[in-house]
């Protein structure tokens, strides 16, 4: 009897630690594995393949007899089957930090492959693959490479965003907990690619555990990366860190506000060196696209959105977790298909697409694609992909209300329509929801979201204005 | 017995040694005070003012120590739409614990979810977030 029990933080919150010492005190040996991102399951086993979830420790002599109820083979599951896994392709399976699992599924191939070919085709697959950075912005991988590869410089650095603070997004997590190899690889071709000396991968304080098996990673595999070398650094509670440019001050230890682009990153990065700033998600398709080639991944997906989008399914939502699929797919397929509605069982009201600073999208508008572009012009984004389910019982205007009070506390300070036009926005919200001047007030907040969009440094202020217009747009009840 | 000086030591050849340095004085310290500042200032030779910039940016340092346990409740969307705000009153009226708000644990799918040390903790009701209180 094989038993796989994940180890990453999900699991540990739901108590997984519990049911595999009751495991252990029944004398069977428990292998801890990454999450399968079945997130509802928690804590799910894994026993010869076979699935139960979620269990409690009173349930373990049962599993052990087999007797319990099980939900069959994991693998075979719909909400696993219906998925296309490139970059979540080990999770579940394997040891997060053994590199022997890492070597007998795939692993280093990518590395082997872009130190055959060489920096110029390496970019070129990458190019081919179609990649764009999954952090937020779209921007094609393989253009930022290029400009960095191209910077003459005695110094250049990879810089991994790990800064995930959007809530509903887990998916870096679940990669630098579940799979640290993979992401560390991508960093290594990178530097390949560019010629770069250095890595860093900027992780969040509120990840302890991610932090901690990325340092065992690096630690385990310095000698295969060499004389590439990667160091952690670790945030220190400010959602703003996320953006790149306030992420290199950060990690230049200084105060994480944003920079003035021009000069970009890529030119003028860390230390006023070229670098290349990218998402976990960005580095983490790297191995797999150099292993299978970019004409392999950009088979999958729609338009110029190209590849498959690990979408996090959140909130209140019945079958939450990590669900990885080519573009294309539609919001309601995700929420209601996959996701099986709300896990309160009420209507669904609406969704947030893309963290704290993406739209509420009510069912009306589920047929819309998952595709950069169509996102875009409906006035949305994709952001880092994660999906927020809310029920019926949602405040809308007390979510618009939220927006501001977010970007107020996480403000970097440095530009005023995001520093003062945050504040200013929740006062009149309040006003809005005491019933005061509801309609004068309404029209102020349309005016000074105009102002953040377009007055904002970065997409803090700049996009801050996207939940609360489409708070007020789709739900013009919840205001009067 | 770590010092702030060998704090400063250990991480001044660095890249950007400050933040590393912040982490570990408030590691050993409980919190990053003036006298650190000061010290700091020193040794990586910035002004006072540069280094007293930076910790009071950030959320993580604390100027002074925060003798009780300390319980982070998620309050972002994920946790508000399964419900944490209806969890917020049970926090109020007591003194033991000190809770603080905190956007995001990444734990969005099995909400409410909280932090108390390094160890996490998800699907929160009002028995559960009582008991971790109690129990913190």
């Amino acid at each position: 009897m094989k038993v796989r029990i994940s180890d990453d933080a999900l699991a540990l919150a739901c108590g997984a630690d519990a049911v595999t010492e009751a495991f252990v005190q029944s004398g069977v040996e428990v292998e801890r594995v990454s999450s399968w991102g079945m997130h509802w399951l928690e804590p799910l086993i894994d026993v010869d393949g076979v699935g139960y979830g979620p269990v409690t420790p009173e349930q373990v002599e049962a599993i052990i007899a087999g007797t319990a109820p099980s939900i069959g083979r994991i693998k075979d599951h719909p909400f696993i089957a219906k998925q296309t896994r490139l970059t979540f392709a080990r999770a579940g399976k394997t040891r997060a930090t053994s590199l022997d699992d890492y070597y007998a599924s795939e692993g280093w191939l990518g590395l082997a492959k872009a130190r055959e070919i060489g920096p110029e085709a390496t970019i070129n697959a990458v190019l081919q693959s179609g990649l764009r950075g999954r952090g937020g912005a779209g921007f094609p991988a393989a253009i930022k490479w290029k400009t960095v590869a191209d910077a003459p410089a005695d110094r250049k650095y990879i810089v991994c965003n790990a800064d995930e603070g959007d809530s509903a997004t887990f998916a870096d997590r679940m990669v630098m907990e579940g799979d640290p190899f993979m992401l560390i690889e991508g960093m290594a071709i990178a530097a390949l690619a560019v010629g770069a000396n250095k890595g860093y991968v900027y992780i969040r304080s509120e990840y302890p555990h991610a932090i901690a098996k990325m340092e065992a990673a690096i630690t385990a595999c310095a000698h295969l990366i060499a004389p590439f070398e990667i160091e952690v650094r670790v945030g220190a509670g400010a959602y703003v860190c996320g953006e790149e440019t306030s992420l290199l001050n950060s990690l230049e230890g200084k105060r994480g506000e944003v920079r003035a682009k021009p000069p970009l990153p890529a030119i003028e990065g860390l230390f006023g060196k070229p670098t290349v700033v990218n998402n976990v998600l960005t580095l983490a398709a790297v191995p797999w696209i150099l292993t299978h080639g970019g004409a392999a991944y950009a088979a999958f997906g729609m338009g110029r959105s190209k590849g498959t989008m690990p979408v996090q399914l959140a909130g209140n939502i019945k079958h939450g977790g990590l669900f990885e699929v080519a573009f294309g797919i539609t919001l309601g397929e995700l929420v209601n298909d996959i996701g099986g509605g709300t896990a309160s069982g009420r209507p669904v009201r609406c969704v947030q697409v893309g963290g704290p600073l993406g739209a509420y999208i009510p069912p009306s508008q589920f047929e819309m694609p998952f595709d950069y572009e169509a996102f875009g012009a409906a006035d949305a984004l994709i952001g880092h992909a994660g999906i927020t389910v809310f029920d019926d019982t949602i405040d809308m205007a007390q979510m618009a209300r939220f927006a501001m009070e977010f970007c107020a506390a996480e403000s970097c300070g440095k530009c005023t329509p995001c520093r003062l036009g945050s504040t200013r926005g929740m006062e009149t919200l309040d006003q809005i929801i005491a019933g005061k001047n509801v309609d004068a007030n309404l029209a102020l907040i349309a005016d000074l979201s105009e102002t953040m969009k377009y007055g904002s440094l970065c997409a803090l202020g700049g996009f801050t204005p996207y939940p609360v217009m489409s708070a007020i747009k789709h739900f013009p009840e919840d205001f009067r | 017995m770590t010092t702030v000086a060998d704090i400063i030591a250990q991480h001044k050849g660095r890249e950007g040694p400050l933040l590393p340095i912040l982490h570990d004085v408030q590691k050993f310290f409980g919190h990053v005070g003036d006298e650190a500042i000061r010290e700091i200032s020193d040794g990586l030779n910035m002004t006072r003012a540069e280094v007293f910039g930076v910790v009071s940016f950030y959320h993580d340092f604390r100027k002074e120590a925060e003798n009780r346990p300390v319980i982070k409740l998620c309050r972002a969307e994920a946790c508000k739409a399964r419900g944490v705000e209806d969890l917020v009153p049970l926090t109020k009226g007591q003194d033991r614990v000190k809770v603080e708000t905190i956007y995001c644990l990444g734990l969005c799918s099995v909400g409410p979810a909280a932090m108390l040390g390094n160890t996490v903790h998800a699907r929160l009701d009002p028995k559960r977030l009582t008991e971790l209180m109690a129990n913190a």
